[in-house]
């Protein structure tokens, strides 16, 4: 019954998101105050029934109702509860229903935080998110419908992938799709600006917050995926690029370069068209993402089950959405103007430079993730794209753009003056390049790689530390204290986020160029030492765990005859699935992780054991964070919540008006055509 | 037309994700399909004095199964196997994978043998002319000694009855 419940109320919830697409966009081109004041109350109703359909779908899980096919495939009566119910998401259907729901959630938010918008644009963002609404509740019911029933039911269910018993699986899904789908929201902003035409810095203004909170997420959520590979797969990596880890990658990329190009836009006008386009392309890509991940069109270790109709029900709607976007976006480039002018040395120079590195970095994993696929789809033989490329192709991509990080926030709008950047900066690049020199000797031996990587790092920690004390030094307020209150939330955000790329680069550059590791034939008694640290197994036990057996490993870590830890790899034996999985032990430090993983029995005495020495790897999710949380303070800014207590005020009347009643591009849903040729 | 060159170069990715579609990533073929059956000369498991080479099945259609006691995955298409064999439609020769004697006749005591004949290749060196890198993996070689198809992985119920078995019935045909 419950499985029933959840299925009509999806039903239900399909059919508010269509009246959610279609009623506003067409009151909002027809000019119904009426019709667009329906957009707030259908999206809310469309997530109140989402959400009964994915309680439903959690209580199946919960109750172990194996006559439900989706919970017979990924749920056991011995798996814990709490892994019953994030076993929801832990297959195909329940990951679509959750994109379904996050994507609802998204909406009511943008219903709840935009009384400050003009009408028409709500109901046209509204109605943009109730399209796509409609075509994953679509793709749910007809290729992917979780509640679908056997009869008669399973005795058993044939347990959640172990990979995903895990506490990271827990949050790693929701915050990713909080990310993917967030860029939806400025997708629908940009959309409805263009229908509009009124492609301005109001509209700059309002996207802002809802860019970088989305681009915090799929932060979280990416180094959510990595800590979790990195402890969950047993080999110590943290980053494959996977075509399933770049699918996040992607947009996350996109997203940052948005947010910068958002910036441009907001204080200077300028850049419209590419900020509109960005918008598309994160959200293009996120899409992308989904349909690579659901399609089965590439292979990767985030095996999901694949089926080809499920693959063309979304490339359909990847030449519906994102082709109509493009479309639109062609139609109505003319009608936009470019923006203010500026000079070769600005902020808006180092921005623009920025946001072309960052795309080009973006097409570059996009060509690397599809190359395989376009080698086989030409008939020229199967290949695989490994991590050499990446960073081959990476590393120099980036290196410019973390360079001019550290110089953008320091040059002035429209016009800048070199030399007076060099002189500011002297004692930052000074300071970098002693650091890139002492830094690595005082930590064993100096390499190019990480003397680069700490060049890099310190530039950008003392760059920003430059750029305050400059902004604390010109403002006029009496006391630090007062210095330090007067700059705005958005610009300590800034330089916490930079300084987490700083922090995370360090992570990446002395893992890479210092971390050691032993694979070792180990019986107990017998000890190995890397890095100091001397491991001594001490024992072997079988254990019993809820729905898997264990063989655990006790190793005793010790540096220079000091105890240091004890460590507790583990080799399980998950009995439904009968799929053998390492847990590896971790002691985690400020400077250094240690990591052990239990191989395979060798003889009757002797394990296989892989000993890790990790220096300052906690860095890598620690800078992720901080960038997160500066994104999380720039939303915070006052200035945002203050433009939600007076009017609206459009900086610029829509221009699009005159020149809208051009013939309509082809593929553009004829819904958006009709709506853009008259702005209230 | 700057303005077009988005929607220009996703048309094009749609193009191509639209053949992706159809092409299967996990599938990779063997160089060796449609080449001569590398030619060896291996002692019989059974009778260590005896030896086998392609050459003495001419003429015939056989399959050539690559298997070990120490693999877990032959475990699951052995069964398959012993009911292929017993139908008689084709005659299967086992290729024992860089395993000990004893292990592999145990194995096959325990569990039936299906094989015609096991040959033995104990450091695998066989293994490697025949391009092995994952046990259990079957070969379909024809009269002439040419191998027609590869199947990287546990023979399952579908893989026999939509490829091999018609394959079989093609060649010896």
């Amino acid at each position: 019954m419950t499985a029933e419940l959840g299925h009509f109320a999806l039903i239900l919830a399909l059919v508010l998101a269509l009246v959610q697409a279609i009623v506003p966009l067409v009151g909002a081109s027809t000019g119904r105050p009426a019709w667009m004041a329906l957009a707030r109350p259908a999206a809310r109703g469309q997530f109140l029934f989402i959400a009964i359909a994915f309680a439903c779908l959690t209580r199946a899980f919960i109750d172990n109702d194996f006559s439900v096919l989706y919970v017979a495939e990924h749920s056991n009566s011995l798996l814990p509860v709490v892994y019953r119910v994030t076993a929801v998401w832990g297959g195909h259907e329940g990951s679509i229903l959750l994109w379904a729901l996050i994507l609802a959630l998204w909406t009511v938010a943008v219903s709840l935080f935009s009384r400050h918008l003009p009408e028409p644009m709500v109901a046209r963002i509204i109605g943009i998110m109730g399209l796509i609404s409609v075509g994953f509740l679509l793709f749910t019911l007809f290729t992917s419908n979780p509640f679908e029933r056997m009869l008669p039911g399973a005795v058993e269910g044939k347990d959640l992938n172990p990979l995903l018993q895990d506490p990271g699986m827990v949050i790693h899904p929701p915050m990713l799709y909080m990310g993917y789908v967030g860029s939806t929201v400025a997708f629908a902003f940009a959309l409805s600006a263009l229908i509009s035409g009124r492609l301005d810095a109001a509209w700059a203004r309002w996207s802002r917050p809802w860019v970088t909170t989305a681009w915090c997420f799929l932060t979280v959520g990416i180094a959510l995926g990595s800590g979790w590979a990195y402890y969950e797969l047993g080999w110590g990596g943290w980053w494959f690029w996977d075509p399933v880890e770049n699918a996040s990658f992607m947009p996350w990329l996109a997203g940052t370069a948005l947010m910068h190009s958002l910036a441009v836009t907001e204080k200077r006008g300028g850049f419209k068209m590419w900020t509109a386009l960005l918008a598309i392309i994160a959200f293009s890509l996120s899409l992308l993402g989904t349909f690579l991940v659901r399609s089965g069109v590439l292979s990767s270790v985030h095996a999901f089950a694949t089926d080809p109709a499920r693959g063309v029900f979304i490339l359909g709607f990847l030449v519906v959405v994102i082709g109509g976007s493009l479309a639109l976006f062609a139609w109505r480039a003319p009608s936009v103007g470019t923006g203010g002018s500026f000079e070769m040395v600005s902020r808006e120079s180092a921005l623009l430079a920025n946001n072309v590195l960052l795309l080009v970095a973006t097409a570059a994993v996009l060509l690397g993730t599809l190359y395989p696929l376009l080698i086989d789809a030409l008939g020229m033989g199967k290949l695989s794209v490994g991590p050499p490329y990446f960073e081959a192709v990476f590393v120099p991509l980036m290196a410019p753009a973390l360079f001019l990080m550290g110089i953008g926030p320091i040059t002035r709008w429209k016009q800048a003056n070199a030399i007076d950047i060099a002189r500011r900066l002297r004692w930052a690049g000074g300071v970098s390049f002693v650091s890139a020199i002492v830094a690595p000797l005082l930590l064993g031996h100096w390499t190019p790689m990480v003397g680069f990587g700490v060049l890099l790092a310190a530039w950008i920690v003392t760059t920003a530390a430059t750029n305050l004390i400059g902004r604390l030094r010109e403002h006029p307020a009496p006391t630090l204290r007062a210095k330090l209150a007067a700059q705005p939330g958005s610009y300590y955000g800034m330089l916490l986020a930079h300084c987490g790329m700083a922090v995370f680069i360090i992570g990446v550059t002395l893992v890479k160029g210092y971390e050691t590791e032993k694979d070792l034939r180990m019986e107990v008694g017998d000890t190995a030492t890397i890095a100091g640290y001397t491991f001594r197994l001490d024992a072997i036990r079988e254990r019993a765990g809820p729905n898997y057996n264990a063989a655990q490993g006790t190793l005793t870590v010790t540096r220079d005859g000091q105890p240091v830890t004890v460590m507790h790899p583990e080799k399980r034996l998950y009995t439904a699935t009968k799929t053998p999985m390492t847990e590896a032990a971790i002691d985690t430090g400020f400077t250094r992780d240690l990591y052990a993983s239990l191989g395979e029995p060798v003889s009757r005495t002797a394990w296989s054991v892989r000993i890790h020495h990790k220096p300052f790897i906690d860095w890598i999710w620690f800078g992720c964070l901080l960038m997160a949380l500066g994104g999380l303070m720039a939303v915070l800014d006052r200035r945002y919540r203050s433009v939600r207590s007076t009017a609206p005020q459009p900086a610029q009347p829509a221009q699009a008006a005159s020149s809208a009643s051009s013939a309509p591009a082809s593929g553009t849903p004829a819904l958006v055509v009709r709506t853009s040729t008259r702005v209230p | 037309m700057k303005r077009f060159l988005p929607v220009i170069v996703f048309a094009v990715l749609v193009a191509f994700l639209a053949i992706g579609l159809k092409l299967d990533p996990r599938e990779v073929p063997s160089p060796l399909v449609n080449k001569a059956a590398p030619a060896f000369k291996l002692p019989l498991l059974a009778q260590p004095e005896a030896m086998l080479t392609p050459a003495d099945l001419r003429g015939k259609v056989w399959l050539l199964n690559v298997w070990a006691s120490w693999c877990v995955s032959c475990r699951v298409e052995h069964p398959l196997l012993v009911e292929l064999a017993k139908t008689g439609t084709v005659p299967i020769y086992g290729l024992n994978y860089k395993d000990k004697r004893d292990d592999a006749m145990q194995w096959l005591r325990e569990r039936g043998d299906p094989y015609l004949q096991s040959i033995s290749d104990a450091d695998g060196r066989v293994g490697i002319d025949y391009g092995v890198y994952g046990v259990p993996e079957t070969f379909v070689i024809d009269r002439e000694g040419v191998i027609r198809y590869k199947q990287i992985g546990p023979l399952t119920p579908e893989a026999l009855r939509d490829t091999i078995l018609p394959l079989v019935r093609k060649l010896g045909a």
